[in-house]
């Protein structure tokens, strides 16, 4: 009996066995097929209902604005909007934003942005507020991951196309801003052509206060190269900036050609401590400067421009040991650090290689004063020294690196359409994978950190063609979902974004999740024409100015009768949404305004204008479904004749 | 004796819990509300879950015209529920007290739950004649108006305990912690008379 006993469980037991090793065979399937093969769309399905693993936030490019996306579903959350007017929500219409866009141009209805990065906390993405840059009429912005809104817009004197930004140091000391298209520093008329050796390229550092609130450092007058992009460096490199050149050349005219002449460009190394130090003490000069510091309160829902005056310029030669050439092949593009911030990686766009310098070995360069050479007195570091190692025909124009903090890279390659996944130190390349079509950016939560969350990532592609349902010549851009947990990457997914993506940044969701403000409190309003009851509602009449402080709820305005304006008046309607529920907005719209509608979160007042040219009975409404009773929520002004002497009258219920 | 009196003074004790928790919860949950709305009624007054509750729950009872929920000067019985909470509590202590130096018999320990159980029956009357006031009463000028199938107004009542489905809404009534720490506290004045009874034979 014990005999038969022990012959059953070992039958039963090698059955377990052979059950378990299935399992594991068809995990072994699912990690190295193919996505035809694979359960991809189970991997990024995210069931109504429940929430994404991360939030992507995708620049917008030409759109101007941020968009907010959840990964792994590719599914678009929302649209900042940050350098662009979006008549969606009445931002830059509204009195309260019209000042975001404000710049000592004048009033800048659109903008072009580009590179977001997440404010960090000892080198990791803290969730705090998002930094973008725009790059046409040079601004940085910050946006409030709590609110999800446009709280703050510096614009940065003296550059031109600002594109080597808005990159954050490991504790946000910084956020750093560059020039792409050197100009005169300060600005003046002269020939085009005497551009070289008389043109500048400011590299800017925007000082981040705890609040968020920035301010402009210093400038670092760096000679009139382009610089493309930059990374700040961390761990053991922390306390240097680096950034890449192109147009060293410093043509003027002709730059397809005349800019790729130079076999090496440089990757220019800025030790921004010492240049810290150095202006603590009381270095570089006072330089006259014009630009707005718009900053939005919320408390008051209004934001305010300052115009600023000055800048303090700081001239790299004269700081001792503070900045450095290092020779790049190639008119390098992206400029990215690795996780330990020992390399730093060049991505040579016009050829097929990346190259990688070595943190230490250029500090050991820079002490042996192992140098080829200077640019306007600037020491050239000999470029076998700093070389850690070339990653050899990964592709065909490298744009773009990003880390998955498990000792593997990922590049983007803009003429070969691909990402291509190597290792550092070995410099081999792992994996290729077609993108659809020439990738720009990629992205992996957290990849460019010391600590990257490397599940998933995101390629953005310049050229969509044929991958979705065709929508006449003009098409959103494609990005693709990679995951990138196995020896190879996968493609999962393939979803359409807004505007032009160039980078996106990435952060788990329960980092911000738990954060997200739900509604303005109305105790804490105050707003100058804020109405926070019914009672407080009312017309004020200065001159042809007639203030209406008007309320919402649902489903009524109060008031909704308005007598005694008169045409050529400019009426203001300063309206206060008193919901107190997530996710109640109210929005408003006048007949014939010459500007957007309002739409109101809870607790929140904002204002437009209307100047009525027709006399007559016009209506009024709320533009978004509040309740049922939405149809409902509408009201009417009486527009008199010039001089007509119908007396203000605002009621509600005949009350 | 000296334990009775003490399970006793434990017992009654207990009760003052309703100064600090509340009594009764009604939850509302509808599709829009993933976060139910909710109400932790307490001997003092009528608080929201969340400090915009209320608010929004009149907000919605407006399209039925239900009326507002009341703050606590609009109802004597948010003056009066903790004088006779506080005094019962009292009384029950003393008594426990009493007990305890063998003072007096155990039977004015089942006394004192007696007068409880019946105040507390009065309590939960009042507690649903309000319901019943508030679920019926409605401004006639009310936005939404349902009739049941005989052509009579709909009852909005939330039930007294338990579940109920009240259009898109389901009302959840149940008690709470302060109204178990009481339950608790009735429960062990009852031990105190048993074993009061039994200790004095």
């Amino acid at each position: 009996m014990k005999k038969f006993n022990s012959i059953l469980f070992i039958a039963l037991f090698s059955l377990l066995l052979v059950s378990c090793g299935d399992e594991n065979n068809k995990d072994t399937n699912r990690s190295s097929g193919g996505a035809m093969a694979s359960n991809a769309a189970e991997r990024v399905y995210v069931a109504p209902g429940e929430h994404d693993e991360f939030y992507a936030f995708l620049s917008g490019g030409y759109s101007g604005n941020l968009t907010v996306y959840g990964l792994p579903s590719g599914r678009m959350l929302k649209e900042i909007p940050v350098f662009s007017q979006f008549p969606t929500s009445g931002y830059g219409y509204s009195e309260e934003t019209k000042p975001m866009l404000n710049t000592s141009h004048g009033f800048v209805p659109w903008g072009d942005s580009h590179h977001p990065d997440i404010s960090q906390t000892n080198g990791e993405t803290d969730g705090r507020w998002i930094f973008i840059n725009e790059n046409n009429t040079p601004r940085i912005a910050r946006i409030s991951l709590e609110t999800f809104e446009t709280e703050e817009i510096i614009e940065i004197p003296h550059s031109a196309g600002n594109h080597s930004s808005s990159f954050v140091t490991e504790n946000t000391e910084y956020v750093v801003a560059g020039t792409r298209f050197a100009v005169p520093y300060p600005q003046k008329d002269m020939p085009i052509d005497e551009m070289k050796g008389n043109f500048k390229g400011p590299l800017t550092f925007i000082a981040v206060g705890d609040d968020g609130k920035m301010n402009i450092d210093f400038q670092l007058a760096m000679p009139g190269f382009n610089y493309d992009l930059s990374h700040p460096g961390r761990g053991d490199s922390h306390g240097w900036f680096f950034f890449t050149t192109y147009n060293t050349e410093e043509a003027h005219t002709m730059q397809e050609v005349n800019a790729s002449q130079n076999d090496k460009d440089f990757i220019a190394a800025v030790n921004w401590k010492k240049i810290q130090e150095y202006v603590r003490n009381g270095g570089g000069e006072q330089m006259d400067a014009e630009y707005a510091h718009n900053v939005y309160d919320h408390s008051t829902h209004t934001a305010t421009t300052t115009m600023e005056n000055k800048v303090t310029r700081v001239d790299p030669r004269d700081v001792e040991g503070a900045v450095f050439f290092m020779p790049t092949p190639k008119s390098p593009h992206g400029c990215d650090v690795d996780p330990s911030g020992e390399y730093i990686v060049g991505n040579g766009k016009l050829s097929t290689d990346l190259t990688v310098h070595s943190f230490s070995k250029m500090l050991k360069a820079i002490e042996n004063e192992d140098f080829t050479g200077e640019a306007y007195d600037i020491p050239i570091l000999n470029f076998d020294s700093t070389l850690a190692g070339t990653v050899k025909e990964g592709g065909l124009g490298p744009l773009h690196t990003e880390f998955d903090g498990k000792g593997n890279a990922y590049t983007t390659f803009f003429i070969s359409s691909e990402v291509v996944k190597w290792k550092l130190g070995t410099w081999e390349v792992l994996d290729r994978q077609p993108s659809y079509y020439s990738v720009g950016h990629l992205m992996i939560p957290g990849g460019n950190s010391r600590k990257p969350e490397g599940k998933y990532l995101i390629s953005m592609n310049k050229i969509t063609k044929d991958r979705y349902l065709p929508t006449g010549p003009e098409l959103e851009h494609s990005a693709q979902l990679y995951d990138i947990t196995g020896d190879k990457m996968e493609l999962l997914l393939d979803f359409p974004t807004h505007g032009e993506p160039h980078y996106a940044a990435g952060i788990s969701a329960d980092r911000i999740k738990a954060n997200s403000k739900k509604i303005y409190r109305l105790d804490e309003n105050e707003h100058k024409y804020a109405a926070t009851s019914e009672s407080e509602t009312k017309m004020e009449r200065d001159g042809n100015n007639v203030h209406v402080y008007m309320t919402t709820v649902r489903s009524h305005f109060a008031p909704d009768n308005l007598e005694g304006i008169k045409v050529g008046d400019k009426v203001f309607f300063h309206v206060t949404n008193l919901e107190q529920d997530f996710d109640v907005p109210h929005g408003f719209a006048m007949i014939g305004a010459n500007t957007s509608e309002l739409l109101i979160m809870p607790g929140q007042t904002k204002t437009i204008t209307w100047e009525p040219k027709k006399e007559g009975v016009w209506p009024f409404y709320c533009t978004d479904f509040c309740s049922a009773l939405h149809q409902e929520m509408q009201g009417y002004v009486r527009v008199s004749g010039k001089n007509s002497n119908v007396p203000l009258k605002w009621t509600l219920d005949g009350e | 004796m000296k334990t009775s009196g003490l399970i006793m003074i434990v017992g009654s004790a207990l009760l003052l819990g309703l100064f600090f928790y509340p009594l009764w919860n009604i939850k509302l949950e509808a599709p829009q509300y993933p976060d139910p709305l909710g109400m932790d009624i307490y001997i003092a007054g009528i608080e929201g879950e969340e400090e915009f509750d209320i608010q929004n729950i009149d907000g919605i009872n407006h399209y039925i015209g239900m009326k507002k929920i009341p703050k606590p000067e609009e109802m004597w019985e948010f003056n009066t529920f903790p004088l006779v909470i506080g005094g019962m509590a009292g009384l029950g202590i003393l008594l426990g007290i009493l007990g305890f130096f063998g003072k007096i018999s155990p039977n004015w320990f089942l006394g004192w739950l007696v007068l409880m159980t019946i105040l507390g029956i009065l309590g939960m009357y009042d507690f649903n004649n309000w319901l019943i006031d508030y679920g019926t009463d409605l401004d006639p000028k009310a936005i939404i108006k349902l009739t049941d199938s005989e052509g009579n107004p709909l009852s909005y009542k939330p039930p007294l305990l338990g579940s109920e489905k009240i259009l898109n809404f389901t009302a959840h009534s149940y008690p709470q912690t302060g109204a178990y720490l009481m339950f608790i506290g009735m429960f062990l004045t009852l031990v105190a008379w048993i074993w009061g009874k039994r200790t004095t034979k």
